[in-house]
């Protein structure tokens, strides 16, 4: 939802504290995860992912969350799906080129990262080019993997 | 501007240590010497001559065209067309390439091509909304971004890969440019934005007009605290106006600016 997540980013120093925790107890559940299988927890978590982040941020499940990176505002929603900041089109009023009525998501996340700590610093490093197979897919599960891989 | 090892005017220069192409562009900017682009408007039309007819306008006056690829979202003759057509008489043209209209295997096929073609200068671009140009039904596509575009140009000429990890044979030898809007919002993030595109392979910088000098001197102030100056070449843009509402003193001040800023 636009206002639910327009408070995420003015919240973003929040969610950053809070990811950064929630992160450490998902990645230090791997052994669990790998008992049941990340395979077959990849549906489920998927769907509580979707809810969760849906409603937070209007999360596009990219499967490559970057939301630590844009200033907790979700780049998916960019209508040119901008992974680096915003185009040169942002209008005079800070709202979207291409959707008028919506503010740019990355004046948006500028405003978030300044929130931030790390944010601050993440928002300044270049995001590769976003992989079409991971649509859909869980980004927690794919941390929890990748930290303990 | 001539130089001494050019064998005929258009044709492919040697490679110099330290550079990366073998085009005028690159060599005017590295010798330190101001350099002059001008933009092709491409034409609606399957005529050749009609490209070449507005070519020769800039005849003896730039170092290279830019070749704009659907710019502002309308359908036009397509970049790498236009630069097929100027590199066969030795033009030397910037061709644009725009996020907007194909994805990373197409755009990757394009620098092969364009390169193969003669083509020493690519401008990686997002690209325009299809919304805001002629056919806003079409479909977007995005699959990159002007930064990962840079990242996959740069892999595809120094690493010899495409983002793939398969291997190019033949590297294409091209000078990466990119675009920058200094007045964009948010305004303080701009120059950390260029410093982006710099780390991701950007070589020049194509600003949108500027016409508000004050508000770019202190962009570039920011641009050369975070040290980019030495890094990037950084080609600052003019061009009439398109309204008869703005101040008819502006343009001349603003000449008159940039040329202090060189």
């Amino acid at each position: 939802m636009y206002s639910v997540r327009r408070w995420s980013v003015r919240n973003a120093r929040g969610m950053e504290i809070f990811y950064k925790g929630f992160e450490a107890v998902f990645v230090a559940l791997h052994p669990l995860w790998k008992a049941i299988g990340y395979e077959r927890l990849e549906k489920p978590v998927a769907v509580v992912e979707k809810v969760v982040k849906g409603f937070l941020f209007d999360c596009q499940m990219c499967g490559q969350c970057a939301l630590s990176s844009t200033g907790m505002s979700c780049s998916m929603n960019c209508p040119k799906t901008l992974r680096n900041g915003p185009c040169g089109g942002v209008r005079a009023n800070g709202n979207c080129e291409v959707k008028p009525e919506m503010r740019c998501v990355w004046v948006e996340g500028f405003e978030g990262s300044q929130r931030m700590v790390e944010g601050k610093e993440a928002i300044k490093v270049v995001q590769f080019a976003v992989d079409g197979r991971l649509k859909g897919k869980s980004s927690w599960l794919k941390v929890a993997r990748e930290k303990n891989a | 501007m001539k130089f001494e090892d050019e064998p005929v005017p258009g044709y492919p220069l040697p490679i110099l240590p330290g550079h990366t192409s073998p085009g005028r562009l690159e060599r005017v900017l590295r010798s330190g010497a101001f350099a002059v682009t001008a933009e092709l408007d491409p034409p609606d039309s399957a005529d050749g001559s009609e490209v070449y007819r507005r070519a020769q306008l800039f005849d003896g006056y730039v170092d290279a065209i830019n070749a704009t690829d659907g710019s502002g979202a309308n359908c036009h003759m397509s970049s790498l067309a236009v630069c097929a057509l100027l590199t066969r008489v030795g033009y030397a043209p910037i061709m644009q390439i725009s996020c907007r209209d194909k994805n990373r295997i197409a755009i990757q096929g394009d620098i092969l091509g364009g390169a193969a073609m003669g083509v020493a200068n690519m401008l990686c671009l997002s690209g325009d909304g299809v919304q805001s140009g002629d056919h806003p039904q079409a479909k977007p596509v995005f699959d990159l971004d002007c930064m990962s575009l840079l990242e996959i140009g740069r892999g595809m000429r120094d690493e010899h890969k495409f983002q793939s990890g398969r291997k190019v044979t033949y590297a294409p030898r091209v000078f990466f440019g990119a675009a920058a809007n200094p007045f964009g919002l948010p305004f303080e993030w701009r120059a950390d934005r260029l410093a982006k595109k710099v780390a991701a392979g950007a070589q020049f910088i194509q600003t949108q007009y500027c016409y508000d000098v004050p508000r770019l001197r202190e962009y570039m102030k920011r641009v050369e605290d975070l040290g980019l100056l030495d890094k990037v070449f950084i080609l600052v843009g003019v061009g009439p106006m398109r309204s008869a509402k703005v101040p008819s003193g502006c343009v001349p001040t603003c000449l008159a600016y940039i040329s202090q800023m060189r």
